[in-house]
């Protein structure tokens, strides 16, 4: 059965140029960086070489750049370390409701551990406001971390204007930019970013890959502790074939980002035009443009179920995600969407397709051959309909649920 | 993540759907994670004059596992006494689909209040008796409550 692949923003596929500028360093050129031997040598070299390729790509300095294992790793480092290393400044850090779990998760670690956290709230497009940010950051603020890109509707944040306010502030602006490396444009300088978490495999490299960049000055303490690898702030010998195939397929997105974007925000349009075509339909996050993500088209169905209609399209060889509570393992909806206002009826069928470089316009077509049966057909078995009073059911799901930030 | 019996009862469910004018009718929604099951049936009596589910349609809202133990109950209660119909429980249900992930295992106890509440449903009717729900107003619990049927079709 042909497979079409609508899941880029869960991973993508490594790109065979990657492949083939990290073959040499699993076995050929496989020494320890940290060796002083020839193999040791080329492979130091590789890694430097990396650095800098990682570096230029977001205008930032070598010695900035921090190879880690991938995303939740560098947004463990980045929100983890800066809180302890600054504590005796304040306890105080900002971030958002509508933050990847990396960033959630380790945040709810920090409250736990005597720091306060404020989480900002988000617009119906899944914006921060920048008024909020402002009121929130006060001198006893020690870091604030926003996003760059929405995982699950793609929203870009305002992220120029939140490091403004964080430098006049004297706070340590984190962003995590896993969605967004080698799908936006980067400069951490003009957007005064402080710390920037990355993982590779989101850009057609390999998974288990990631950098963080730190500016310099900035007070942080390592998490892993060891042999002192990169510049003793993340001990472990270096994965060099990882860290060769992340600059590579960094270098080649950077390269290829204005054309591919504009290629698959046509191909986003047409998705989004004809999944609309379907009755009660609806497009989560911004409009298509600017504010978000080319590749990402999250939409909505009512009187449907997410993980209904993921199985179904897999069915078909479509492969999409959702955010509707029973496809997690915590059997709750996604913050995200219940972030930007949707009441839990609405999140089960929200149904997430993220385009990537191998999608083509008959993919796209062959999508919306299959996804209107698909709808039709849960529907049909779905007790719920326009004018169905579920309000009583929704009461009891709210009050289980309702426990916001 | 789903057993191969789970996926199959998932692709080709077995009585899905509504009966015009049922003789009781169940209505449950799970608070857990918002799964909504509508449960109809039409009871008939077997040569021993017993009562017993003579039909049973579901109209489940819900994820793969809702569906598919929705199905596999109907199949399960179709042409059980009542009183047989009762004593099918989560494990059972289950055990039929080849297991549940942990997580899932309250869609199965989803399909089984369904069926009870339309047992119920349709014994309160036959009994005369009025609907608890419309005897009682306040709603000042906030557990979960399961939609009495009151035998209407919609």
């Amino acid at each position: 059965m042909k497979r079409i692949y609508l899941d880029h923003a869960a991973t993508t596929p490594l790109d065979e140029r990657v492949l083939n500028a990290m073959q040499p360093f699993f076995w050929q050129k496989f020494g320890n960086a940290s060796s002083v031997h020839s193999f040791g040598t080329e492979a130091r070299e590789a890694v430097e070489k990396s650095r800098e390729t990682v570096a230029k790509a977001i205008n930032a300095r070598p010695e900035e750049i921090y190879f880690t294992s991938g995303g939740t790793e560098s947004d463990n480092i980045a929100i983890l370390e800066i809180a302890y290393a600054n504590r005796e400044r304040g306890k105080h850090i900002v971030t958002s409701k509508i933050e990847h779990h990396a960033v959630e998760e380790t945040c709810k670690f920090l409250e736990k551990d005597g720091f306060m956290a404020s989480w900002l709230g988000v617009d119906k497009e899944g914006l921060v406001d920048l008024g909020e940010v402002g009121n929130a950051v006060t001198g006893k603020t020690i870091l604030v971390s926003v996003m760059h890109a929405n995982n699950e509707i793609g929203t870009i944040e305002p992220i120029v204007e939140i490091g403004k306010i964080c430098r006049e502030k004297g706070a340590f602006f984190h962003t995590d930019a896993v969605q967004s490396v080698g799908k936006e444009k980067i400069d951490v300088n003009k957007m005064n970013i402080d710390l920037l978490s990355s993982s590779a495999h989101k850009f057609y490299g390999p998974k288990g890959a990631g950098f963080l960049f730190v500016k310099e000055g900035t007070e942080i303490q390592p998490l892993m502790h060891g042999g002192g690898h990169e510049r003793g702030l993340r001990s472990g010998t270096e994965n060099v074939p990882g860290i060769v195939g992340l600059a590579a397929a960094l270098e080649i997105a950077e390269k290829e980002r204005e054309k591919e974007n504009a290629r698959e925000r046509i191909l986003a349009k047409k998705l989004l035009k004809g999944a609309l075509g379907i009755e009660n339909s609806w497009l989560n996050g911004p409009a298509i443009g600017p504010k978000r993500l080319s590749n990402n088209v999250n939409l909505g169905f009512d009187f449907v179920e997410g993980e209904s209609m993921v199985l179904m399209l897999s069915d078909k060889g479509i492969a999409a995600s959702t955010g509707s509570a029973c496809s997690s393992k915590s059997l709750e909806p996604s913050h995200v969407l219940r972030a930007i206002g949707l009441p839990h009826v609405k999140c089960h069928g929200s149904l997430r397709f993220s385009l990537g470089r191998g999608t083509t316009a008959k993919d796209i077509d062959y999508v919306l051959g299959a996804l209107p049966r698909i709808v039709e057909k849960l529907r049909k078995i779905s007790p719920l309909r326009k004018g169905v009073d579920i309000s009583e059911f929704e009461e009891d799901i709210e009050h289980v649920h309702g426990h916001e930030h | 993540m789903y057993s191969e019996k789970v996926l199959k009862e998932f692709r080709h469910p077995k009585n899905l759907g509504k009966i015009h004018n049922p003789d009781g009718l169940g209505k449950v929604g799970n608070p857990v994670c918002g799964d909504l099951l509508w449960i109809y049936i039409k009871v008939g009596k077997n040569k021993k004059g017993q009562e017993i589910i003579k039909d049973i349609k579901v109209k489940t809202f819900g994820c793969v596992a809702a569906l598919a133990t929705s199905s596999k109950l109907t199949t399960m209660a179709k042409g059980m006494t009542l009183d047989e119909a009762l004593k099918i429980n989560k494990e059972k249900i289950a055990k039929e689909l080849d297991g549940l992930p942990p997580q899932k295992m309250h869609c199965s106890v989803l399909s089984m209040d369904g069926l009870r509440r339309a047992i119920e449903d349709y014994r309160n009717k036959k009994a005369g008796r009025i609907e608890p729900s419309k005897k009682q107003p306040s709603r000042s619990s906030c557990r979960h409550r399961n939609k009495k049927g009151n035998g209407k079709s919609n």
